[in-house]
């Protein structure tokens, strides 16, 4: 448990590199949940358009996380800050399993209670607001989990581009071939997956319509 | 045309109605007489339930024209003359996850009464439709099949409007509490007297409730005709509905006593 030793004589940073590494990942969700959810409702809502936007996020979900770090890296505005890079492919990463929930879960409304609710006069946005939304809350950020769990280990990943975030530590201890320093990377990070993956379903938990 | 002592409520004027190049509905004149309940009978595919979404629009003609309380509803507000209809669906078609007030004080609210209107409205329409006060707090799963369909009629009261759509609305109980409901629900229109259209597919159900009885096959009205004249008809579509359920004179010296 030598790494444990290390942990501790290096706290400060481990805790610096865990906030930094939270921060890309918290805001990259976000953004991802802010472009997602609204994704998935138009395309829950005009099925002509499920192909062409869920087959380009299941074509970014293909890229190589590393390669794509690397093609972003010329983009003038983004190449200068490197960690608007990594939050800008961590949010695209993070489209997918977001986009996919929201379909499903407004899909999976039950038709009788939509035309139930059309019939005694909701207008669309009470329809969306009061029905469809709160009953498909859960399998919504069932997907924000998903995408959660899926960014906190790619977000060690962007330490790569020099990013930041916990990777550094695996990248350092790569390059030192210390299993120490690989571990004070890799532990925190799974902790913070394990910890989101719960938060997250304590959420859904507490929101699962009855 | 035939002069009515009263304008009829809603009105179906050679309306057809087609999806691609299927017919569902095909020139269908209808009117239903205010206080009546006109019961649409015919078998699945008939066309009734096309018939009975044409009046709040959920679905539009695609030839000829329906009226509402003699004004065109291509012309109408939709919100409002939802709002101004009452709507019951087999199973009820209750929010899951709204309570049984929030359930039968939806339109109430949605069209902005005040809060304490709702509530005393709400608390009046589960005593009306025989519900217990204090399932105003459960939630729809938590109902059993007969009281589900309760609140839904309950629902569709809610801001007491003149003409009331019910599709197939006791079609998922078991004979005993269908028998109830249907029971309760004649009384309940003897005080109330709403234009009700009644989607069935059960002659013993229409023969009970009906007014009259408007029976449809295949897209096309064949005959509106009394309980009692239905049982004596010469139609073949209405004799072959006879002979289907039997012995009826009881259900209609029920229905009409």
């Amino acid at each position: 448990m030598s790494f444990l030793r290390f942990i501790l004589q290096n706290r400060g940073q481990v805790l610096e590199l865990t906030a930094e590494h939270l921060w890309l990942v918290g805001i990259s969700t976000l953004f991802a949940t802010l472009i997602g959810v609204p994704l998935g409702i138009l395309v829950a809502h005009w099925p002509r358009l499920n192909k062409p936007v869920l087959g380009s996020a299941n074509i970014i979900q293909t890229i190589p996380s590393l390669a794509l770090f690397g093609f972003l890296l010329p983009v003038p505005w983004l190449g200068n800050r490197v960690d608007r890079l990594a939050i800008l492919a961590l949010t695209l990463y993070a489209l997918l399993p977001i986009i996919r929930n929201t379909y499903t879960g407004i899909r999976g409304v039950d038709p009788a209670v939509m035309e139930a609710g059309r019939g005694m006069g909701l207008t669309d946005s009470q329809l969306l607001f009061q029905v469809e939304l709160p009953l498909a809350v859960s399998v919504i950020l069932s997907g924000v989990r998903t995408a959660v769990v899926i960014s906190v280990g790619l977000a060690t990943i962007a330490a790569a581009i020099g990013a930041g975030g916990l990777g550094e530590f695996i990248f350092r201890g790569l390059a030192m071939v210390d299993n120490r320093v690989i571990l004070a990377g890799a532990v925190p990070a799974a902790i913070l997956a394990l910890l989101a993956d719960l938060g997250v379903g304590w959420l859904e938990r507490r929101l699962q319509p009855r | 045309m035939q002069p009515t002592a009263e304008s009829p409520v809603i009105e179906f004027r050679n309306v057809s109605y087609r999806v691609g190049r299927t017919e569902v509905l095909r020139d269908l004149s209808l009117r239903a007489q205010p206080g009546e309940i006109l019961a649409l009978l015919g078998r699945s595919g008939s066309g009734k339930t096309t018939t009975l979404k044409l009046v709040n629009r959920l679905l539009s003609p695609t030839a000829g024209e329906v009226l509402v309380r003699g004004l065109s509803n291509a012309q109408a507000d939709v919100i409002h003359l939802r709002r101004s209809i009452g709507y019951v669906i087999q199973d009820a078609g209750l929010f899951p996850h709204f309570t049984v007030a929030k359930n039968i004080g939806l339109v109430p609210r949605i069209s902005g009464w005040p809060e304490p209107k709702i509530r005393a409205r709400v608390e009046e329409l589960l005593q009306l439709t025989g519900l217990a006060p204090e399932i105003a707090s459960r939630y729809p799963h938590q109902l059993s099949g007969g009281q589900r369909q309760r609140v839904g009629v309950a629902r569709a009261l809610a801001a007491d409007p003149e003409i009331l759509l019910m599709d197939e609305p006791f079609g998922a109980l078991d004979p005993l509490t269908r028998d109830e409901l249907q029971r309760e629900f004649l009384s309940l229109q003897k005080r109330l007297r709403k234009t009700v259209v009644f989607v069935t597919h059960d002659l013993r159900e229409a023969m009970r409730l009906g007014s009259r009885i408007a029976l449809m096959e295949a897209g096309k009205l064949v005959t509106v005709l009394s309980p009692a004249d239905f049982l004596r008809s010469s139609d073949p579509w209405a004799s072959a509905y006879v002979k289907a359920f039997g012995d009826l004179e009881s259900a209609v010296a029920e229905g009409t006593s």
